[in-house]
């Protein structure tokens, strides 16, 4: 398993390894019922605080995307696709409508934020 | 959680230096950090909890059990690195094996040599041919060897490079992925501290002043830079200290997403430790 931290990028370690592991979960590179890294070979490993993967992985039982079995360990649990799919287009919906506050705010055009939404899309 | 180390009300008066209700816990399988100035206190409360400095008050367990009375039962249980080497200049690494082997009963030989090993130290050299660097690879060494579940390191990381920080690091993390070891380090050296710390305790002057997790510190706290118009306008209750430089001012702020919400100040930076130390010391109020 790949986990990518960036320690200058501002978002919080323990996020950016929820992110990264919810992202493995949902495009099935990691499988239901596979064993995550104990929290402390995840640290070790992350070079990074017992707390910080305590908390990342407490972050995953919360959302569902990882069972706790106690005295055993994390598993990745059955994810529910359509409600993660779901659940991502709000995330979407919410920073869209943002960014049409801001481009109405400004009197910037539809045609120009289009042209925007383009030129990102096809860079990623 | 349960604690291996609970500290309480520890106050220890020199003629001209005090410590006063030094308290805290250290939760099991954690590590703690411990920064300060020189002098700030440092190692004389890990003195304190070793009994090597007599005649204090307070209250120190350890594992449970009051370190004075059971030391014996503790010591067993403990690995040490102070921050002056302890070890006679004629012994070699085996020398000191041998004479673990007569102190401790855990001692493990074996372990032993598999340090030196990785640390490339010659067992049969004498210390006084060792760098500072590997008197303290050799001191490390020899806190590990006798499987303890507590590790109270003074400094442990002075006087080594980065490539050899990098490496002890790696090893003080294998020891506690261990589910029942822990432990209180000390250390100028804070990025060590903000990688692998769970805990963070600032003393200054004999006093603790801040005990955090590490994560609340580095993600909450920030260091906002404004103009002196700007900072007028900053209500006292929301920045903990600020320091006028030449050209600019900074301030140490709890929380930077409250401070953002409510405040018009574009540069906010993140914190580290250093700048912490050196804004809660040298900072106004």
């Amino acid at each position: 398993m790949e986990i990518i931290i960036s320690n200058s990028n501002g978002v919080p370690i323990y996020e950016q390894i929820t992110e990264q592991i919810k992202v493995k979960i949902v495009s099935n590179e990691l499988k239901e019922n596979e064993l995550l890294p104990s929290i402390r070979t995840l640290a070790k490993d992350l070079r990074c605080s017992v707390i910080t993967t305590k908390n990342a992985y407490e972050e995953l039982v919360k959302e569902g995307y990882v069972k706790n079995v106690p005295s055993k360990g994390f598993y990745v649990a059955k994810i529910n696709k359509e409600l993660v799919l779901e659940e991502q287009l709000n995330k979407i919906e919410e920073l869209m409508d943002q960014a049409v506050v801001i481009a109405k705010m400004n009197n910037i055009n539809k045609k120009t934020l289009n042209e925007m939404l383009n030129i990102l899309y096809e860079e990623k | 959680m349960e604690n291996v180390l609970e500290i309480k009300n520890l106050c220890k008066k020199y003629d001209n230096f005090e410590l006063k209700n030094i308290t805290f816990n250290l939760p099991k399988g954690m590590i703690m950090g411990f920064i300060g100035e020189n002098g700030a206190g440092k190692t004389t409360t890990i003195k304190a909890i070793l009994d090597i400095i007599k005649s204090y008050s307070g209250e120190i367990k350890i594992f449970g059990l009051d370190n004075r009375k059971d030391d014996k039962d503790i010591k067993e249980d403990i690995g040490v690195v102070l921050d002056d080497m302890f070890f006679p200049e004629i012994l070699t690494p085996n020398d000191i094996s041998n004479t673990m082997k007569g102190i401790y009963k855990n001692w493990d030989s074996k372990m032993f040599n598999d340090y030196l090993k990785e640390f490339s130290l010659l067992p049969n050299k004498q210390i006084k041919t060792f760098s500072k660097g590997m008197r303290k690879k050799l001191e490390i060494a020899t806190a590990l060897s006798h499987h303890p579940k507590l590790l109270i390191l003074d400094e442990p990381t002075s006087g080594l490079d980065p490539v050899a920080r990098a490496e002890v690091i790696d090893i003080f993390q294998s020891f506690i992925e261990k589910d029942d070891c822990s432990i209180l380090l000390s250390s100028h050296i804070t990025t060590d501290l903000e990688h692998i710390a769970d805990y963070i305790i600032f003393i200054n002057n004999g006093e603790i002043v801040l005990s955090k997790t590490t994560n609340e510190l580095l993600d909450k706290y920030g260091i906002v830079k404004c103009t002196e118009k700007e900072f007028k306008t900053i209500n006292k209750n929301d920045y903990v200290k600020y320091k006028k430089t030449k050209y600019e001012y900074e301030v140490l702020v709890e929380n930077k997403k409250d401070f953002k919400a409510k405040y018009n100040i574009s540069v906010i930076d993140k914190i580290t430790l250093d700048d912490l130390m050196v804004l809660m010391i040298k900072g106004e109020e």
